[in-house]
This record gives C-alpha cells, sequence and structure tokens, in this order.
C-alpha cells in the first residue's frame, strides 16, 4: 500500500469516525439512562439536519449578516429541536411505558420513528435541501497532496469538543455523578430522593440535542431528504452497540473503529461499504459480547 | 384450544367460506384480499417469532426472497404454473433463513429486531444496484397458470388467484395453530418467559429460536411470491424498511394469541390503505405508527386477545397472564 | 464404589472476589447434605459451579467417575445433575400444568412433538404422579404469575426432579416461605423424592432445618469449607459458631 494511500484512509478515517460519534453518542446516551434504544433517533438527526438547513437557507438566502454568525444559527437550530421535541417525546409518549419490557418499548420508539418520518415530509416536503454556504466557508486544506474540506476538520474539533464536554459533565460534576446513578440502579436512586423523572427528560432532551447536533452539522454536506433518519440509526446502532450499550468512551472507540473500517472499505474494496459495519460489530461481538466497554450487569440466579 | 381435528375441520369451512365469498365479492375487493393474505402470511411468521419472544423488522428480506425467486423463475426460466412458483418462494425464504438463523440465534429484544432490519436494508441496497434484476424498477411479471389451467380474462385470473392464494393461506395458518398448540409451540412460549429454566430443562433456547425464524422465513417467501403474483411486478421495495414495517404493524395488530386475525387484520389494513392512498398519501407511515402506540398502549394483546377481554370469567386469569407477560 | 459427586481444587474468582478457594469434597450415595454459610461465602457459586452455569478456574468436577468440569447445564441435566434456584424460575404466564409437561415433554426419548397438542394422553399419567406427590393438584390450572410463593418454590422443585436425577441441588429451597410452613415444604420435598436414592445438596440458612434433614453439613466461608462432618459436630464447631451461625446453635 503506497505512503498517499494509508494517508489517505487515515484521514478519511477520523474524520468518519468524528462524524459517527456526533451522531451516535446521543443514542448510546440515552440508551444509558433512560435504558431505552430510541429508534427514533435517526429522525430527530434528520429534523435537526431539515431544521438547520431551513435556518442556513434562510440566513444566507437574505445576508442577513456576517456569514460565520451560520454556524451558531446551526447550533441553535440543535437547541431548538432538543427544547421542542425533547420534552414533546419523553413526557408526552415514552413516559406511559417506562414500566413496560423492552420489546414494547422498541415497538414504541419505532412508532416514533414513523410518526417523525411523515411529520418531517409534511413539513418540509419530499424534495432535497442543500445548505452548502457553511460548508465552502473554511476553505480547503492540503496533506500529503490530498486536499480536503476545512468543514470536515471543524467536525473533529467539534466531536472532541462534545466528547470532552460529556466525559467531564458525567466524570466531574455533581449532576452527572447523579446521573452515573440513576443509570446505575434507578430505584436506589428515586429511595435516595434522586428526582429520576427529571434526570429522564434532561437526558432524553440532551440525546435529542446531540441527534439533532449531528444532523444540524451534517445537513452543509450533503442533500438533506427524506431517507437520511434510517440510514443514521443503523449506523448509530452498529457504532453503539460495538462500543457497548450506554458507554461514552465506547461509542468513541467504536466510532474510531467503525471510521477506519469505512475509510478501508471505501478505498481498498469499495462494494463492502454497505454491510463493512456489521461485519465490525459481529467481529467485537464475538469477542466481547457486550460490546468494547462492557457495564457491569449483577446476577441474575 | 381446538384439537388437530378441530383445527382441520374449521380451515375446511374457512375455505369454503372464501370461496363462496370471493366469487361473489366485487373485482377490487377479490384484489385486496388476496394482496391482505400475501402480506398476512408474511405477518404470521412474526407471530410465530413473538411467541419465542423475538420480534422481527426486517422480514423484508424473505418477502423479496420469495418474490424475486418468483419472478426470476418465471422471467428465466419460464415456469408459469402459481404453486410450483410460491413453492420455489417457500423454498427460496427457507433456505435463506437457515442460513441466516445461526448467525442471529444468539441475539435478542433490541438487538435481533435491529439486525434483522438492517440485514433488509442491505439487501435493498444490493437490489437497487443489481441491474440484471431490474435494478430500483424492478420486473414485471405475467399472470401464472393454476395447474395446468390458464384463466381468460383479468376477472377469472383475479378469483383463480384469490381462491389460490386462500388455499395457501387455509394450509398455513391450520399447520401454524397445530403447530402452536404442540407440545414444540409451547416450548416457544416457555423459552418468551424463562430462557434459563428452558436451557435447564435440557432444551436449547438456541434451536428453538433458529426453528421459528426459518418458519418465518418461509412464511414471508411465500407472502413474497404470492404478493408478486398478484401485483404482477418485482421490485427492491419488497425488502424497504417500510414494507416489513407493516408486516410489524400487522403482527402487533392482531397479536399473537389468534391466527385468524392476523388475516382479519390484514384485510382491514389493506382497505385502510386503499382509501387513505387516495385521500392522505403522505401520512401512512404516520397513521401506522399512531395506530401502533394506541394498540400498545390499550389493546396489548392485539385484536386476538379481544375475545378473551370479553369472556369475564376467563378475562381476569387472562389479564393477569398477559400483565405479568408484558 | 466411587462417591456420587467429587469436586477437585475447585476454585473461582470474580476479579479480586474469590468465590470458591480450592473446595475439594466428595459426596455418597444418597447422602443429603446440607450446605450453611453467611451471605457471599459461597454456596451458590457452589452449586452454579457443580452445575455447569459457571465454569471454574482450576479444578475439577467428577459425577459417578465422568468429568463434568464445564459442562453446560443442559447437557449436565442428562447426566443426572439437577437443580432449584433460590428465586424460582418458572414459566410465569402458563400454567402449573403446562409447565410441567413442558418438563416431562423434553425428556421424552422421541423427542417433542410439533403437532401433539400439549395435553396429549401420553404425559397424564406420569403429570398426574408428579402433581400428587408435591401436594400440587389443586393448583394445577392456575397461572404461575397468581401462585403464592410457597407453591413456586414447590413448582420449582417438581421440575427439577422430573429428570429423575442422581443429584438433586436445591439453592435455599425454605427462603422466602412463612417460618411456620419451611418444615411443611421440606417434608414434602424429601417425601416427594423418599426411595429414589437421590443424592441431595440443599442450601439452608436455618439451622433447624438443617439439623432435621440433612446427614452431613458443609460450612463455607469466604470461598472455603471451614467444617465438614455430621450436623452436630458441625454446628457446635467454634469457626462456624464465630463466621456462620453467630453464637450457640
Amino acid at each position: 500500500m503506497s505512503a498517499k494511500l494509508a494517508a489517505a484512509i487515515l484521514i478519511d478515517g477520523v474524520i468518519d469516525a468524528s462524524w459517527l460519534f456526533i451522531v451516535a453518542v446521543g443514542l448510546t446516551l440515552v440508551f444509558g439512562v433512560l435504558n431505552i434504544l430510541n429508534f427514533a433517533h435517526g429522525s430527530l438527526f434528520a429534523v435537526g439536519a431539515y431544521a438547520a438547513a431551513s435556518a442556513v437557507g434562510w440566513y444566507y438566502g437574505g445576508e442577513l449578516g456576517p456569514p460565520f454568525l451560520g454556524y451558531l444559527l446551526m447550533l441553535g437550530s440543535a437547541l431548538a429541536v432538543a427544547l421542542i421535541l425533547g420534552p414533546l417525546l419523553e413526557r408526552g409518549v415514552l413516559r406511559f411505558f417506562y414500566r413496560r419490557d423492552e420489546v414494547v418499548l422498541v415497538l414504541v420508539t419505532y412508532a416514533l420513528f414513523l410518526i417523525l418520518e411523515d411529520a418531517t415530509k409534511l413539513i418540509w416536503g419530499a424534495e432535497a435541501y442543500y445548505a452548502s454556504e457553511p460548508y465552502a466557508l473554511l476553505g480547503n486544506v492540503s496533506f500529503f497532496g490530498l486536499s480536503y474540506v476545512g468543514y470536515d476538520f471543524a467536525l473533529i474539533g467539534l466531536a472532541l469538543i462534545v466528547g470532552l464536554l460529556l466525559w467531564f459533565g458525567i466524570n466531574r460534576t455533581v449532576s452527572g455523578k447523579i446521573v452515573l446513578a440513576v443509570i446505575h440502579d434507578r430505584d436506589i436512586s428515586r429511595a435516595m430522593g434522586v428526582n429520576v423523572s427529571r434526570v429522564f427528560a434532561l437526558a432524553f432532551m440532551l440525546g435529542v440535542f446531540l441527534a439533532a447536533l449531528g444532523g444540524a452539522f451534517t445537513a452543509p454536506k450533503i442533500s438533506v431528504q427524506p431517507g437520511i433518519g434510517i440510514t443514521v440509526i443503523l449506523l448509530s446502532f452498529a457504532v453503539v452497540v460495538i462500543g457497548g450499550l450506554g458507554s461514552v468512551e465506547g461509542a468513541a472507540a467504536a466510532a474510531l473503529f467503525v471510521g477506519f473500517a469505512r475509510a478501508a472499505a471505501i478505498h481498498l474494496v469499495p462494494w463492502a461499504e454497505l454491510f463493512i459495519v456489521y461485519l465490525v460489530m459481529a467481529l467485537v461481538l464475538a469477542f466481547r459480547p457486550e460490546g468494547l466497554f462492557q457495564r457491569m450487569s449483577a446476577r441474575k440466579i | 384450544m381446538a384439537g388437530i381435528v378441530g383445527t382441520l375441520a374449521a380451515a375446511v369451512i374457512a375455505f369454503a367460506v372464501l370461496a363462496v365469498a370471493g366469487y361473489a365479492m366485487p373485482n377490487w375487493l377479490v384484489l385486496v384480499a388476496t394482496l391482505a393474505f400475501a402480506k398476512g402470511l408474511v405477518a404470521l411468521g412474526i407471530v410465530v417469532l413473538m411467541r419465542g419472544g423475538l420480534v422481527s423488522f426486517g422480514q423484508g428480506t424473505f418477502y423479496c426472497a420469495g418474490a424475486y425467486a418468483a419472478g426470476m423463475a418465471m422471467r428465466s426460466f419460464g415456469i408459469g404454473d402459481a404453486a410450483l412458483l410460491v413453492a420455489l418462494g417457500a423454498i427460496a425464504g427457507l433456505i435463506l433463513g437457515a442460513i441466516i438463523a445461526p448467525l442471529l440465534a444468539g441475539y435478542r429484544g433490541i438487538f435481533f429486531a435491529t439486525l434483522t432490519l438492517a440485514l433488509s436494508m442491505i439487501v435493498y441496497g444490493i437490489l437497487n444496484k443489481t441491474y440484471s434484476l431490474g435494478g430500483s424498477d424492478g420486473l414485471n411479471l405475467h399472470a401464472p397458470r393454476f395447474f395446468g389451467y390458464q384463466p381468460a380474462g383479468s376477472q377469472n385470473a383475479g378469483y383463480a388467484l384469490f381462491l389460490f392464494t386462500s388455499l395457501v393461506t387455509v394450509i398455513a395458518a391450520a399447520l401454524c395453530r397445530i403447530h402452536f398448540d404442540s407440545v414444540r409451540g409451547l416450548l416457544s412460549h416457555a423459552a418468551r418467559d424463562n430462557e434459563i429454566r428452558v436451557e435447564y430443562l435440557g432444551a436449547s433456547v438456541r434451536w428453538v429460536n433458529g426453528i421459528n425464524f426459518v418458519i418465518a422465513a418461509a412464511l414471508g417467501g411465500i407472502g413474497g411470491a404470492l404478493s408478486a403474483l398478484s401485483l404482477g411486478h418485482i421490485d427492491p421495495d419488497f425488502a424497504f424498511w417500510t414494507t416489513s414495517g407493516e408486516f410489524v404493524f400487522l403482527a402487533i395488530l392482531s397479536g399473537y394469541m389468534s391466527v385468524a386475525a392476523v388475516f382479519v387484520a390484514a384485510i382491514l389494513l389493506e382497505l385502510v390503505r386503499s382509501f387513505s392512498s387516495q385521500y392522505f398519501p403522505n401520512t401512512w407511515q404516520g397513521a401506522l405508527g399512531v395506530f401502533l402506540l394506541l394498540i400498545i398502549l390499550f389493546l396489548p394483546g392485539g385484536l386476538g386477545s379481544l375475545p378473551l377481554r370479553l369472556r369475564p370469567s376467563r378475562a381476569k386469569s387472562a389479564r393477569a397472564s398477559m400483565e405479568k407477560s408484558k | 464404589m466411587t462417591a456420587l459427586l467429587e469436586t477437585i481444587g475447585l476454585r473461582k474468582a470474580f476479579g479480586a472476589v474469590i468465590a470458591a478457594s480450592d473446595i475439594s469434597i466428595a459426596v455418597e450415595r444418597g447422602q443429603k447434605l446440607g450446605l450453611i454459610g453467611n451471605n457471599g461465602a459461597g454456596k451458590t457459586t457452589f452449586i452454579n459451579l457443580v452445575t455447569g452455569h459457571l465454569k471454574p478456574n482450576a479444578g475439577r468436577v467428577m459425577l459417578d467417575g465422568k468429568d463434568i468440569t464445564g459442562v453446560a447445564p443442559r447437557q449436565v441435566r442428562r447426566d443426572g445433575v439437577s437443580r432449584s434456584f433460590q428465586i424460582p424460575q418458572l414459566f410465569t404466564s402458563l400454567t402449573l400444568d403446562q409447565n410441567l409437561l413442558l418438563a416431562l415433554a423434553i425428556l421424552r426419548k422421541e423427542g417433542m412433538s410439533s403437532w401433539q397438542p400439549a395435553r396429549s394422553d401420553a404425559g397424564i399419567a406420569e403429570l398426574d404422579d408428579l402433581l400428587g406427590r408435591f401436594r400440587l393438584r389443586e393448583y394445577r390450572e392456575h397461572t404461575i404469575a397468581v401462585l403464592p410463593g410457597g407453591v413456586r418454590k414447590l413448582v420449582d422443585v417438581a421440575m427439577a426432579v422430573t429428570c429423575r436425577p442422581k443429584l438433586l441441588l436445591l439453592d435455599e429451597p425454605t427462603s422466602g416461605v412463612a417460618a411456620e410452613e419451611k418444615f411443611l415444604l421440606m417434608d414434602v420435598i424429601m417425601h416427594a423424592i423418599e426411595g429414589t436414592e437421590t443424592t441431595v445438596l440443599f442450601v439452608e440458612h436455618d439451622m433447624d432445618i438443617v439439623g432435621r434433614y440433612a446427614d452431613r453439613v458443609l460450612a463455607f466461608y469466604a470461598g472455603r469449607i471451614i467444617a465438614d462432618g455430621d450436623p452436630g459436630a458441625v454446628l457446635s464447631n467454634e469457626e462456624v459458631q464465630r463466621y456462620v451461625t453467630g453464637g450457640a446453635a
């Protein structure tokens, strides 16, 4: 393999890994706290993408101000999505099913997925949205004779910031410790006076925000259209399972694994790109059935 | 629970009723019912899995396999007999199911559901790019023969296919009912409740789930072949996630207690679909989602549990056992 | 004659916790062995190791001279090892009848039928006998979910004895049962297996039960066996009194 090819795979891998991390970390967080694998995660990503695309289109179309404020607008749209849909979905729907078994919860979030997919089509229609201005703003970068878009590298930075903030928030703050307690045993936490309902609501909202954030910052790179939701949920699921359900560090490690695998596939065996993710998942699970970072589970019998 | 004789008798009566009804029904209803039964068979496969505690979000894989097996057999090998085509669909489903079952047998719950979904989307992706199989446009099929007889005119062809589909459906339904009532069927139910105990009693949960998976795959293949003949067309959408989602919806709507409920639900769904596609084409998925939530909330046992709920004495113990098994 | 059950140097650690440390014992056919020890002493771990639910880090488990170390519970049942659970593991949405029927059906040599209705004549006589022996007849139509704890314990044990095991391991058979019912429960269980030469190992916290039903007692502490002998001797052992029973027995 030539050095140039190796470098391409390496860089593509890191770029892909950052994207995967941002997109998947919300899913693992929600699972960790609420024990729900949110099927609608992909739709929330899509809503974030559409919201950002609309906001960006309105902003740049009307040339309403300095170009870099567009990024703030994208962040803002993700926040808006979280503030509106977070409470709506969690307090309005999910809350009624917390006592049911896990298969039922899968079906509930699947139902939410169906509803959101059509809701997005109703609000934004079926045509594709383009919001490419922010993508071009950061110019191009060159490494080893390979040309990359600056925006993609900025995403690496975003992934690092998100990862560090989450890690710090969970491990070094009091609220984070409370969240950890709820993750390990919600009944005992409740008995100790923790307002578990509030933790659930906030954790879910954070999950929605992260999904929408992924969507918002992906929007400039793609054509935003129906169908991106399903792709994202399947990818996020694989990443989260590889990393270990509920583990943020796991999601980061898994994102790197999968990112490099996908980059290698694209450059070396393009037809494998469709299912390379599941191959990696099957391999990892064969050695570590609970994912890379296993959660300690109590004895059953 | 009727014995084997009772089930077979019910099957014969059901077929007779359907045959007469189909003759009297208007053409459009015959077509709707045929497609409904075909899809009902796939949903029945999911019910088989559900009794063992698993839900597959990707039965489209086998639905598509059956459809393409029938389609390719007709176009590339000139096979025109419906019975043969459906048999090929079943075999395609069976073989594919047997290959995939060991890979998925270790997974449960969300894992199993999402992996089956991923599989179906991979199949969709592959078929979309395989131009020799029609690519994203798919392929058209012509009308089949029935045991050598080629019906004249579209109305006769429609009724003939309906009769054939009803026959296959009634046989499959009866076999499933007999299986559910059998000792092995009880084992599936037990595995859903407590896997540890099943293992400690000496049975293998992997085998139970594996066999259920293959049965569901075969049913999916049969449904796919029948749908292909009914629609006269096959395309990769047979494996798309929305198609698989409808089968799940049907299974949840009907519940896992009654086999007949699956087909009642299927007909209801097709009727609602044919009306809604005229007036609300963009909200079909959303409507299914809303109904799914309502069913889970208010009728968790599905339509099949309605007779039990309406009978006061049996209702209490049934409700108790349902609460515990939720 | 070789001992029925022999463990040689069994060792099991969960990280830093040593649940079993060099457990070497031999159990004769027909013995009724009581296992005592405080919580976390390693009694259930021992049972899990014998049934193959856990694989030991070192050591072997021999049944009638055959090495069954690490053999999965599903296979070890065929060799004649069966157990009941601390928390009864039952099929909660099925009736008591159906639970026992399944236990019997799985054992049938011809295998399980895919079309024979679940309540076919073949199993009825055996089922009835089992229900009688364990005094469960009046509950047979009830769903497990509505049965009281003591009855569930009996069903759990009944399911374990369907295969006529050589070795029956009972994990806290009377735990969670009202004090006045404990003896009744053990009476029913012991009476049900009378005359079958079944070797029984039972984990117990109630020393009166141990004294009454065991002819040999093993005392566990921190993964080791600290005393082994007849009930009187073990229960008056100083270490046992210090670590397990807490004072004069």
